[in-house]
């Protein structure tokens, strides 16, 4: 799978893994998970420092070779996520970024609206904005026509857990939309799950709370790293249609009676 | 005697000498300049302009980092 790669933003990547590094117990088990997931780009979330006590930098536990992927999560409104996103560029320097407006706390299901009007600001001010949406194929095409260059459906909502619950609007969204970049993140709970997204065109998948909430999150990483290769060579071998009834596989002539 | 002002960061309200610069008050808060982005009245101040920055009664102050997220 060599010449299979995963461009973003101008950036290659040999991993369609992409993986937060948000939940987990310690650093080292952190850092232990990366390495074993393959994965070349992380995200992380921008918070204010506290002030009442000293805090290392978060940033030293990250392995250097790894891109980072800063997000707007916490955001509510297009404006809080246009202005943590000029923090997080000032401080990281880079122009990528996770657009995340979350619209319920329950449910954390995104703010489209809010989403869209921020990707328009933040794409003018020369970001490459990921953003993270419900899975509506409107929604996707309103988000490429700002200048997204990559869109992020979700598979269900964030931690959940529960795999890609909308398995037809994915495939819909990869029909109708052959040329987008399209990135699964959020929901994801098992190897299946990943492979399954994988399956139905996406190009990449975005987990967090499946690989920290594993009982062993390194195996666990390791699983979601080889699912997703799976997942992707399925894909591009092109499967075979499904039938109603059965196609034998053994020849019918010449059996013995 | 110099003045004090008083600003709010990170949504604390805090007494800081006037004239202050960016620097300094990241210095006087113990951290490191390059680990942190800074917004001053909901504008960024880039890293080139915190020596030239100073402070004026009522700003509002948000000091930023990185942790851990999905």
């Amino acid at each position: 799978m060599q010449t299979d790669r995963f461009e973003i933003g101008g950036r290659s990547f040999t991993s369609r893994l992409i993986i937060g590094t948000g939940k987990y117990r310690t650093f080292d088990e952190m850092k232990t998970a990366h390495r074993a997931s393959g994965a070349e780009m992380v995200t992380v979330a921008v918070r204010r420092v506290p002030l009442d006590r000293s805090s290392e930098s978060f940033l030293d536990h990250l392995d250097p070779a790894l891109t980072i992927l800063p997000n707007t999560a916490g955001c509510y409104t297009a404006e809080e996520a246009i202005r943590t996103a000029r923090l997080a560029r000032e401080a990281l320097g880079t122009d990528l970024l996770k657009l995340e407006v979350i619209g319920d706390q329950t449910t954390l299901f995104p703010d489209n609206e809010h989403t869209l009007e921020a990707a328009r600001v933040l794409v003018r001010e020369g970001f490459v904005v990921l953003p993270y949406f419900t899975d509506d194929l409107i929604m996707a095409k309103k988000l490429l026509d700002a200048g997204c260059p990559a869109i992020m459906p979700l598979a269900a909502p964030i931690g959940s857990g529960l795999g890609v619950q909308n398995p037809a609007n994915l495939r819909i969204m990869r029909e109708q939309l052959p040329n987008a970049t399209i990135i699964v993140d959020a929901g994801v709970g098992t190897a299946s799950d990943a492979a399954i997204a994988m399956e139905l065109g996406a190009d990449a998948v975005l987990m967090n709370t499946a690989i920290a909430e594993a009982k062993d999150s390194a195996k666990m990483a390791e699983a979601m790293k080889l699912a997703i290769e799976a997942g992707r060579l399925a894909y591009v071998a092109g499967r075979m249609p499904k039938r109603l009834y059965a196609s034998a596989s053994s020849p019918t002539l010449g059996i013995v009676r | 005697m110099s003045q004090r002002l008083l600003i709010q960061i990170n949504g604390e309200a805090l007494e800081v000498k006037e004239n202050i610069s960016l620097p300094e008050l990241i210095a006087s808060l113990k951290l490191k300049p390059e680990q942190v982005a800074i917004e001053l009245n909901e504008e960024v101040v880039r890293h080139a302009q915190w020596e030239s920055t100073t402070l004026e009664e009522a700003d509002k102050v948000e000091i930023v980092h990185f942790v851990g997220g999905g």
